[in-house]
């Protein structure tokens, strides 16, 4: 008789998240946004070397709504990809392993993300005299 | 490229209920099901356990199920004490062994899963070759090449102490299936229970091959998959750590390199 073909086990459709998971996935996702941001970063630069009109359309797009939010996502995206990657240089000397100090760290990861960002938004606001 | 969902032939579908007549104080155990026989699908099977007469461990209502209610239900054990490592299963969204984990520590419906993205073998029992031959691989043995003494090998008290918080891993496979590292490359990546033995022997100052062991983990794959998600140290019903003895694995590479 020819063997069944055998199901595979349920994984993430199973497994109890916790925080320590979550700021693994999130500083890889964020990684992937700063990327995608830095050719955004790029383009910026391109159109103030190109003249003071192209430079207004860009900075235009920047601060429509839609250009504001990805403007915000980006500074959390930055703000939490810093604050992981400290993490990770804690963990790569072989500190931060128990798991005590390891699930703190990780929750801090997303304190330090949101208060930044909404630190660095709030500065900038008061700087444009916009608020 | 990992894959995130089940396969066709893997979706769990919903299964039959069976009810404990007359029991006042219950809890429903909810248990993956699939058998090789029928050619279906698997499927969540939920039984009604009268917790009376039931002892305090989820092993204790899985044995009481196939005793009283269905003795179809599947699943490995053998010690019933956290030593042999046979039970080991997904239960409430994570890896243990369902000899130590108390029925009253799971809120609400026990949810029971064989060990995460492994294959079915029939109900709670998943096929572990790849992990025992993983195991194999990194030689857990003591390698020598200096002339056998008369007596045994000697160890100071100091030396001795670097193999606490290794050698107590029974090799119940709860971490290595807890990892999403090895559940995307676990037929190149070596997984935190074998990588915990590696290190176990590495660090064992009786061993004399620590450079052929180093040398068998610098792999792109095998050694470096891991990413510190730490999902293992938090599974580990040993309270062990496998991802702190890959971090030092990582810097004995470090520091052979000068």
């Amino acid at each position: 008789m020819a063997q069944v073909k055998r199901p595979l086990s349920p994984h993430l459709q199973v497994y109890r998240w916790g925080a320590h998971m979550a700021v693994s996935i999130i500083n890889r996702m964020t990684g992937v946004a700063l990327a995608v941001g830095t050719i955004l970063l790029a383009w910026w630069l391109v159109a103030i070397a190109t003249g003071y009109e192209y430079f207004n359309t860009i900075q235009g797009y920047a601060d429509s709504i839609l250009g504001r939010l990805v403007l915000f996502g980006l500074t959390y995206a930055l703000m939490q990809h810093l604050a992981g990657g400290i993490r990770h240089l804690f963990m790569d000397t072989g500190k931060m392993y128990d798991l005590k100090s390891n699930t703190l760290s990780a929750k801090l990861t997303f304190v330090f993300a949101i208060v930044t960002t909404l630190a660095i938004w709030f500065a900038a606001y008061k700087v444009m005299g916009r608020l | 490229m990992a894959e995130f969902s089940l396969p066709a032939n893997s979706k769990i579908g919903k299964g039959k209920t069976v009810k404990a007549d007359g029991a006042k104080n219950t809890k429903n155990f909810s248990i993956y099901r699939w058998n090789p026989d029928d050619g279906e699908n698997p499927k969540m099977d939920t039984y009604e356990v009268d917790l009376d007469t039931c002892g305090p461990m989820v092993l204790d209502a899985l044995i009481k199920i196939k005793n009283e209610m269905d003795s179809t239900v599947t699943f490995r054990r053998s010690c019933r004490e956290g030593v042999c490592g046979s039970c080991a299963m997904n239960i409430d969204g994570t890896n243990t062994l369902a000899c130590t984990k108390a029925i009253e520590d799971v809120k609400g419906d026990v949810a029971i899963t064989p060990l995460p993205h492994m294959e079915v073998v029939k109900d709670l029992v998943p096929d572990l070759s790849n992990f025992y031959a993983q195991y194999a691989s990194i030689k857990p043995w003591m390698r020598t090449q200096s002339t056998t003494p008369e007596k045994e090998r000697r160890q100071s008290k100091e030396d001795r102490v670097k193999l606490d918080g290794l050698y107590e891993c029974i090799l119940c496979a709860c971490c290595s299936t807890s990892c999403p590292s090895y559940w995307w490359n676990g037929d190149k990546y070596l997984g935190p229970a074998v990588l915990l033995q590696a290190y176990r022997w590495l660090i064992d100052s009786r061993d004399e091959a620590t450079g052929e062991r180093l040398d068998n983990l610098e792999d792109p794959f095998r050694l470096y998959r891991c990413h510190t998600i730490m999902n293992c140290a938090n599974a580990c019903p040993k309270g062990l750590n496998p991802a702190k003895a890959i971090a030092e694995i990582k810097k004995m590479m470090v520091e052979r390199k000068g």
